[in-house]
């Protein structure tokens, strides 16, 4: 709670001290300078900076995020507009992340050293410095130009901008199809940089249990491998990855924000580099504030379910 | 061993290609010339006044691996500079934090942890939306988000040095705190923080083009590889070299970084493995 208050109060501090005056950008440029004023005095950014703080922090301890410069609309409702968006981008890409992810990393474990385990680590190195952008930009290039060119499949020729078809109302299976075509590109970029650091991880942590005691003796007295690995590494790395899941999960919202941009998707990374153009800065300051918020429920989530998941923490 | 000369190589020709081929190119890379005959030439192309071009041309018929070199001198710099900065500062808060205790540290660390419980991505674009875009304000916000990390390390290594024999015994030959800070204590507790620093460059390379690719790093005329490929992004389709070719630089150099700070940890880990083994 402490450290939201002060999350808060950091943006607060680094929205207002800068430079740039968003009465300016609000009115229309033959508006007369006593327009702006009072506009100014409207939007109360007239005041002294402690009587502004002030008055934003008792509103937020109200749940109140104020209202948006631009659109005159409530922040909190524009923002829960924008997270379900996020949330089914973000959350359906960690899922698929952490669905490929520990399968390639125990594959890599078991393979250390082959020919699968290099060639997967080098592809994993790879897609990981890569931007997102760049390969969002990369596969719309493909699926769209590509496909069409190859002649490939009408299935393949993927779409590339939006999340649902313009200009078309659809209602029950065929808008839930719809919104899952056009989650493909966005989706597959997301998980596939998630993937590579968490195949990572889990290499690592499932090398580390493969060298111990008690995989020896679970081999030694005849377990299959596929028992072995199921009850005996899986339930010994599962506690460091819902650690991973939980913690990542605040990263790839965050993530999505170039995705939404290039694939136009209206979630809160969207919203929140246009409200930063906009110089909106009850959006700017509520948009991070929700950020900072679902880091912090996330550390905790995990710090609760350790306990759960690991006996042998105490719990 | 042999990965590391690979990278350290790879990395030096860039930085070196980046100097000469802007220098040495015939024609200014910001200038625009001709549009209608020059524009987007496919790579390997030749013109019509006769010059070569190796990747082809931008929407303003510019030679796109001139812009290349040129963008990438700003893009190393922004990660070198910004990165070593950033660990530089952190390096400070936390051996402060670490030696002085009571409420400078459990202020200083309050802020670290408050600036870490926002992604770094968004505390990102908040404070380069406010300034001015440019040069100046990328550093500066990289810097400004990037301490945290190397304090906590900076902090965590002080703390347990600062516990050493050797400590007390340059305080009991009567060295002034700060000199056992600076002389004893900090050399010892560095390790750590020059590999976060390594593996550092690399993020803030990926981190400055993507604040240029949102048009909120280096504008344009000044290209750097963030805003080449922003500006072939609606040329996906008609000419995708325009995006493909500064995409791939930027993995390049962003791989080389990482790889070379994953030896380097792999070798200081191997290091401290053995000092621990020694005191023990």
């Amino acid at each position: 709670m402490l450290l939201l208050w002060l999350v808060v109060t950091i943006t607060f501090l680094l929205v207002r001290l800068a430079p740039g005056d968003p009465a300016q950008l609000l009115v229309p440029p033959t508006a007369s300078a006593a327009d702006a004023a009072r506009l100014r005095g409207e939007l109360g950014l007239d005041r002294p900076i402690a009587v502004q703080y002030a008055r934003w922090m008792g509103d937020v301890l109200r749940g109140n995020l104020g209202e948006s410069f631009a659109t005159r609309r409530p922040v909190g409702r524009v923002l829960r507009e924008a997270l379900p968006v996020s949330l089914w981008l973000g959350g359906g890409a960690l899922l698929l992340t952490f669905l490929i992810g520990v399968p390639v990393g125990i594959l890599q474990a078991a393979r250390r050293g082959r020919a699968v385990d290099r060639a997967l680590t080098v592809a994993a190195t790879l897609v990981y410095a890569a931007p997102s952008y760049w390969l969002a930009l990369a596969l719309v290039a493909v699926f769209t130009y590509g496909a069409a060119t190859w002649g490939l499949p009408a299935a393949l020729r993927l779409p590339a901008f939006g999340m649902r078809s313009p200009g078309i109302e659809l209602h029950g299976g065929a808008f839930l199809a719809d919104i899952a075509r056009h989650s493909v590109l966005p989706l597959t970029i997301l998980a596939a940089i998630g993937a590579a650091g968490v195949a990572r991880y889990a290499r690592t942590s499932v090398a580390d249990v493969l060298a111990q005691e008690w995989v020896r003796t679970a081999r030694a007295k005849g377990s299959s491998p596929r028992r072995v690995y199921l009850r005996h590494v899986l339930a010994n790395i599962l506690p460091a990855m819902v650690v991973l899941f939980a913690l990542s999960f605040p990263g790839v919202v965050a993530g999505s924000i170039f995705v939404e941009s290039v694939f136009a998707w209206p979630g809160m990374g969207r919203l929140m580099v246009t409200a930063i153009s906009a110089r909106d800065y009850p959006v700017v300051l509520g948009a991070t504030v929700w950020y900072a918020a679902l880091v912090i429920f996330a550390n905790l989530a995990a710090d609760l379910a350790l306990p759960l998941l690991d006996p042998r923490r105490g719990g | 061993m042999r990965l590391e000369w690979i990278c350290l190589g790879a990395l030096g020709l860039l930085a070196l290609g980046t100097i000469a081929v802007p220098a040495l190119a015939r024609r200014d890379p910001l200038a625009i010339g001709d549009v209608l005959s020059l524009r987007l030439m496919p790579p390997f192309a030749t013109d019509v006044r006769g010059e070569f071009h190796l990747l082809g041309t931008d929407r303003f018929g510019r030679d796109l691996f001139v812009r290349m070199m040129l963008a990438g001198r700003l893009s190393l710099a922004v990660g070198v500079v910004g990165s070593v900065l950033a660990a530089a500062v952190g390096t400070i808060v936390g051996a402060v934090a670490a030696w002085r205790g009571g409420t400078v540290d459990a202020l200083s660390m309050a802020v670290a942890d408050a600036l870490l419980a926002i992604p770094r991505l968004v505390l990102l674009l908040v404070c380069a939306a406010l300034w001015q875009p440019g040069l100046t304000t990328v550093v500066v916000v990289l810097i400004a988000t990037g301490w945290m990390g190397v304090a906590r390390l900076v902090r965590g290594e002080v703390l347990g040095v600062r516990a050493q024999p050797y400590v007390d015994a340059a305080t009991a030959l009567g060295a002034r705190p700060w000199r056992v800070l600076l002389r004893h204590a900090l050399p010892n507790a560095l390790g750590p923080a020059i590999v976060a620093t390594t593996l550092g460059v690399g993020n803030a390379i990926l981190l400055e083009s993507g604040l240029s690719f949102l048009g909120l790093g280096i504008q344009p005329p000044q290209p750097s590889w963030g805003n080449m490929i922003a500006g072939g992004r609606d040329l996906i389709v008609a000419a995708p070299w325009v995006a493909i070719a500064p995409g791939l630089a930027l993995i390049a150099t962003v791989l080389a970084c990482t790889l070379l700070g994953d030896s380097l940890r792999d070798r200081l880990a191997g290091e401290s493995g053995a000092t621990l083994r020694d005191r023990a």
